[in-house]
């Protein structure tokens, strides 16, 4: 019972319930008994305990309410779907204002700098410039005429036809025969064109398309035959090693390329072929491929898509070959002479070889009527 | 051209494009800020107003934080009351300035409390974070621990009490109600015999409260 009337001061002295001589009597009470300020400080601490605790819970009620009145009203959802947005449009949303700001920095001064510098070039200069281009145009214009009227005196080529493709050949008899590949001579006509750029009209002798080889024979009134081949074309085998090289018109100059023998067998372990490491280029089909003697061991065909500088070339024996069957069916080819082994370029250095060789290798193109 | 005149030209757009954005945000910063300070203090004193408008603003963050990193509808809720109920703490505190954003501070942690909550109970996820701004809170989460463990120990030293004990002593303290109400309602003759029954219950809360305080002291 004293326990209880002791809690009901001190819960009365705490909550400032005490009139003042009783609080006087009360201060002086706890001074005197420490029990007594002990139970006070600890009920004090109690009471604030009690308080948090009421805080906290009547909070705690609140917001029960507040998510239900929210939940009612629509402002928040707890429905099946996630109703989250997506980094990128989260992403957005926040930065777009920023973005748009930032854009219209952007927008304005570029538009700001664009303005003063076509304000503050000096703008002499242009029409200067612009007067000359028209002179340049002006030179363009007449030597475009120019050449059209060079171009129309000049040219064997037939008007009013295609040149579907173009290709190397070279001669093996002074006469005008000349060896070309089978799928350079693709459509119904061809001209060949020697190294000066002149063109002559030539026939289409005979097409082997399982050899890949075709013989043309210059049909044209302004070809004059000269001396002696210089080179031979060699019947026998080419070492694994050998060093070539090979002259042919993958553009409209004469192009020079060297390599090496490097397989006796040509795509696929075909004999009548050989592989040659060297670059080449379309345009070169049909060039021959010469050996350091300055002999023709080859003629190049092909080349491997898969593999960097493998290219195939045609082994010289098939001219040989296909030479002596047309000679049988054909009475008028009996006149073609293959140089065997008169090669004057033996021993010679290598450009020497290539100035006398040169003059022999042509370009073919072939055309298409339309 | 004078030196002059070019360099008014060419910084004029930079003037124009910034100035009225700086005076602008300035001016919204004040507003927001003395706007935040009202529902702090509305929070502190249990205004449903002001919860409404903290609730209504933040909730949806949380709960898509909590959503997106393996939780669900109840848990994003509870999180989301915790991390007010924190920051109503600190509200408490008269000195109290809150140095962020409101959005931040609760956003900062929910988003800590749901992450150790996750790791309690070994459902780990990718964390997926979104573009909120965070804060460190560490020293409040250990002080928010804190309360947290007397407030289960207040309620656990409550719900062992037993009744009449435990509605009369809810009725006097946590709703204010004045003794003699308290007799009506509980049908004691005076005012005077609820008293001393309410000591009496108040003794043994007392007791039961101060047991696990001071283990956990």
């Amino acid at each position: 019972m004293e326990d209880i009337l002791l809690l009901d001061s001190i819960e009365r002295y705490l909550t400032n319930a005490m009139l003042p001589e009783e609080k006087a009597y009360f201060e002086q009470l706890r001074k005197d008994t420490p029990e007594i300020d002990q139970m006070v400080v600890e009920h004090k601490l109690f009471l604030q305990q009690m308080d948090a605790y009421t805080g906290h819970r009547n909070l705690k009620h609140f917001l029960h309410e507040s998510h239900a009145r929210l939940l009612e009203k629509g402002d928040i959802n707890e429905d099946g779907v996630v109703r989250t947005k997506g980094k990128l449009v989260q992403f957005y949303h926040k930065y777009k204002k920023v973005t748009a700001i930032a854009a219209s920095i952007a927008g304005f001064t570029a538009l700001t700098i664009s303005v003063l510098v076509a304000y503050l070039t000096p703008s002499v200069n242009k029409s200067q410039i612009q007067q000359l281009n028209g002179a340049i145009d002006q030179i363009k214009k007449v030597q475009q005429i120019q050449n059209k009227k060079i171009s129309e005196l000049n040219s064997s080529i037939p008007k009013d036809v295609k040149v579907i493709s173009s290709g190397t050949a070279f001669l093996i008899d002074n006469k005008g025969y000349l060896v070309t590949n089978a799928h350079v001579l693709k459509g119904s006509g061809a001209i060949v064109v020697n190294n000066k750029g002149q063109e002559f009209i030539a026939k289409i002798v005979n097409i082997d398309q399982t050899r890949d080889l075709a013989i043309l024979k210059i049909d044209d009134n302004t070809y004059k035959p000269s001396g002696s081949l210089p080179y031979s074309i060699k019947k026998g085998n080419i070492e694994l090693g050998e060093e070539l090289y090979t002259l042919g018109y993958p553009k409209d100059e004469i192009v020079y390329n060297m390599g090496y023998l490097s397989a006796e067998s040509g795509f696929d372990g075909d004999t009548a072929s050989c592989q040659i490491s060297l670059s080449a280029n379309p345009g070169n089909s049909g060039g021959p491929v010469f050996n350091k003697n300055g002999e023709i061991v080859g003629i190049l065909s092909t080349r491997q898509t898969s593999a960097e500088g493998v290219v195939f070339a045609i082994k010289a024996k098939g001219i040989y070959k296909m030479i002596d069957e047309l000679k049988k069916s054909d009475s008028t080819l009996q006149k073609i002479k293959v140089p065997a082994n008169n090669s004057s370029l033996k021993g010679i250095d290598r450009v020497k070889q290539i100035q006398q060789v040169e003059d022999y290798v042509f370009l073919v193109k072939a055309y298409n009527q339309q | 051209m004078p030196p002059k005149n070019f360099l008014k030209i060419f910084l004029l757009p930079f003037w124009v494009t910034f100035t009225p954005h700086l005076i602008l945000k300035v001016v919204f910063k004040v507003r927001s800020d003395s706007n935040e300070q009202l529902l702090l203090k509305g929070l502190a004193n249990n205004d449903a107003k002001a919860i409404d408008t903290i609730y209504k603003d933040n909730f949806n963050v949380v709960q898509a934080f909590v959503l997106n990193n393996n939780g669900s509808y109840d848990e994003a809720r509870d999180v989301f009351q915790e991390a007010v109920i924190a920051l109503y703490e600190k509200s408490k505190d008269e000195s109290f300035v809150l140095t962020c954003q409101i959005r931040t501070y609760l956003f900062s942690i929910s988003r800590r409390l749901w992450l150790r909550r996750l790791s309690q109970i070994g459902r780990h996820s990718a964390q997926i974070d979104g573009l909120e701004d965070t804060i460190p809170v560490e020293e409040d989460m250990e002080i928010h621990e804190k309360r947290n463990a007397e407030f289960s120990m207040m309620d656990r030293a409550f719900n062992s009490l037993g009744e009449p004990c435990k509605s009369i002593l809810e009725s006097y303290y946590i709703q204010k109600k004045d003794m003699t109400e308290i007799a009506q309602s509980f049908g004691y003759t005076n005012s005077d015999n609820a008293k001393n029954q309410k000591y009496k219950c108040l003794m043994r809360l007392k007791k039961l409260f101060f047991a696990q305080y001071n283990i956990g002291e």
